[in-house]
């Protein structure tokens, strides 16, 4: 059974340089998208990413990445719309790189459809009056 | 074929008027033509919901026990501050206005949470606020400090005045530079990576009356859900911009300075709203009537988004530098698509001012007019028309002492 998953994938210090990530995909036969990725001051790497594979193959390669040292945190966290303080404006339209928010031709209403969404949070930094939420 | 302003309130209150939004016209002068429209409908109603910097109000909060001048002092509502340059207890708060410990741009790009646009919002909707005030003592007013949670039923006056509001048209904005960049117009991606407009076109006030023939000093108006007037032509009123033939502005060109009592307004309508690496500020609800007069007044109201053309501006390098120009002139059926064509390439555009909620202004003040509670108003005095010669001025800098 295929699965599909956002994990953000924290890489200490000293395993920054090593091809992790390249033979994870490789070898569990994984597909992946990077949503972000930062590598802070302190030489730790950030990695954002939607992820596609064979269960078994999925949580295998889990353990490889928990074996080089890397931390895995699955993304449970996902974006929420307070409906009463939304204005509808259209802002979060404009900065949305998936097709999880759009405006409805007729109703011109912002349409949110969180199955596209990638937790990106564009949407929650820009919205003028605070309706989009993270929710842990 | 014309109606008076005596005419249309007499049949408002007889329950007999005949009154449609502003979109609803389009179709009924496509129908029935220009001249059995006008004949039949007697109010076209409009609407706009957008962020409007010029936003703010003027309290009084009654005198404390001893007294105290904040007059030349300084105050601040929730730690944001108000202009205290007034008489003793009066303050006016700007929507712009942000706390001293904001941390505005430091960390760039700055999220402005809460500023004088949020203080608005939290008294309209019956919350308490802190005043805290530092003054200097006088004989007659001898306290210097004083910090109490206030409410807007308590105290004298609170008063909307915003001398900018309603902007009658608007430009379209993108960005030709290379980074990204943060803007009241929201977040522009380099080389044209989106675009951004705000306005309600076709149901926005100014754009169903380009000549102010009807809106005017005077004009009785839906102001953030209660009830307000015109007050002024708003600052920066630049009527004397290029026209289409069907006389509808290209540009950003009236504007309009409206008041209200605020204790009647709805926090709905009034929102104090972020705009991330920019500022804060109010997104304010205005809707105004527009009384069909004539049939030149009909035509005008059955504007279209497809008939109503704004400016693409560049925000990454000519704005900034305030250098004139557009790169290109588009329309707003094209805007709302969610897509235009600029120079070859297809931008994703996308809307700041609420489409949705313009229209739910309009029919709400629709159903006021129905209802009989609300009849018009003629303007006691006309805005400044294009014939008034009115030159918009950038700031001339002279080197002063």
């Amino acid at each position: 059974m295929k699965i599909a998953r956002k994990i953000i994938l924290r890489f200490p210090k000293g395993t920054v340089e090593k091809p992790v990530v390249c033979r994870w995909v490789k070898d569990f036969d994984l597909e992946f998208n990077i949503l972000k990725a930062a590598v802070t001051p302190n030489e730790e790497g950030l990695m954002h990413l939607e992820i596609k594979g064979e269960k078994d193959k999925y949580n295998k390669g889990l353990e490889y990445l928990t074996s080089e040292g890397v931390k895995v945190q699955q993304i449970s966290q996902e974006i929420k719309r307070d409906e009463a303080r939304c204005t509808h404006c259209g802002i979060c339209v404009s900065v949305c790189p998936t097709p999880s928010l759009a405006i409805d031709k007729k109703t011109r209403e912002v349409i949110f459809d969180s199955k596209h969404c990638v937790a990106c949070e564009m949407c929650v930094r820009v919205c003028p009056v605070k309706a989009m939420e993270i929710k842990f | 074929m014309s109606k008076t302003y005596a005419e249309i309130n007499e049949k408002i209150k007889k329950g007999q008027a005949v009154i449609v939004t502003a979109e609803e016209i389009i179709d009924i002068v496509e129908e029935k033509g220009l001249r059995k429209a006008a004949q039949e409908v007697d109010v076209v109603t409009t609407g706009t919901f957008g962020p409007m910097c010029s936003s703010g109000a003027f309290l009084n909060f009654g005198h404390s026990s001893p007294r105290i001048k904040i007059g030349g002092g300084h105050a601040f509502l929730n730690n944001v501050p108000a202009y205290a340059g007034l008489a003793a207890v009066d303050v006016y708060i700007g929507a712009t206005a942000i706390s001293d410990e904001d941390p505005r741009n430091m960390v760039y790009p700055g999220e402005f949470n809460y500023g004088g646009g949020h203080v608005i919002e939290e008294l309209v909707a019956g919350r308490d606020v802190q005043l805290e005030v530092s003054a200097y003592g006088t004989d007659c007013y001898p306290r210097k400090k004083l910090k109490t949670l206030v409410n807007i039923k308590d105290i004298n006056e609170a008063v909307l005045f915003s001398p900018r509001n309603a902007y009658q048209n608007y430009n379209c904005a993108v960005n030709l530079s290379e980074r990204i960049i943060y803007t009241y117009m929201g977040v522009l991606q380099p080389h044209m990576g989106n675009a951004t407009f705000c306005s309600a076109a076709q149901l926005s006030p100014l754009l169903n009356d380009p000549l102010y023939k009807t809106i005017g000093i005077g004009t009785k108006i839906f102001l953030g859900g209660g009830v307000g007037f015109v007050a002024w032509h708003g600052t920066q009123h630049n009527p004397g911009v290029k026209r289409k033939e069907n006389e509808v502005p290209q540009a950003g060109a009236g504007t309009l300075a409206v008041i209200g009592d605020l204790k009647q307004m709805k926090a709905e309508w009034l929102r104090g709203s972020s705009f991330l690496g920019y500022g804060s500020t109010l997104t304010v609800g205005i809707g105004i009537p527009i009384p069909i007069l004539n049939e030149d007044v009909c035509r005008h109201t059955a504007v279209r988004n497809r008939d109503i053309w704004t400016q693409v501006v560049d925000y990454g390098k000519n704005y900034p530098n305030n250098v004139a120009g557009s790169i290109g002139e588009v329309n707003y059926e094209q805007l709302f698509s969610g897509e235009i064509v600029m120079q070859d390439k297809k931008i994703p555009a996308a809307p700041l001012s609420s489409y949705a909620k313009a229209r739910e202004i309009a029919n709400t003040l629709k159903t006021w007019i129905k209802k009989g509670d609300f009849l018009l108003t003629e303007p006691v005095q006309n805005l400044p028309g294009p014939e008034a010669g009115i030159a918009f001025k950038g700031l001339r800098e002279r080197p002063g002492k």
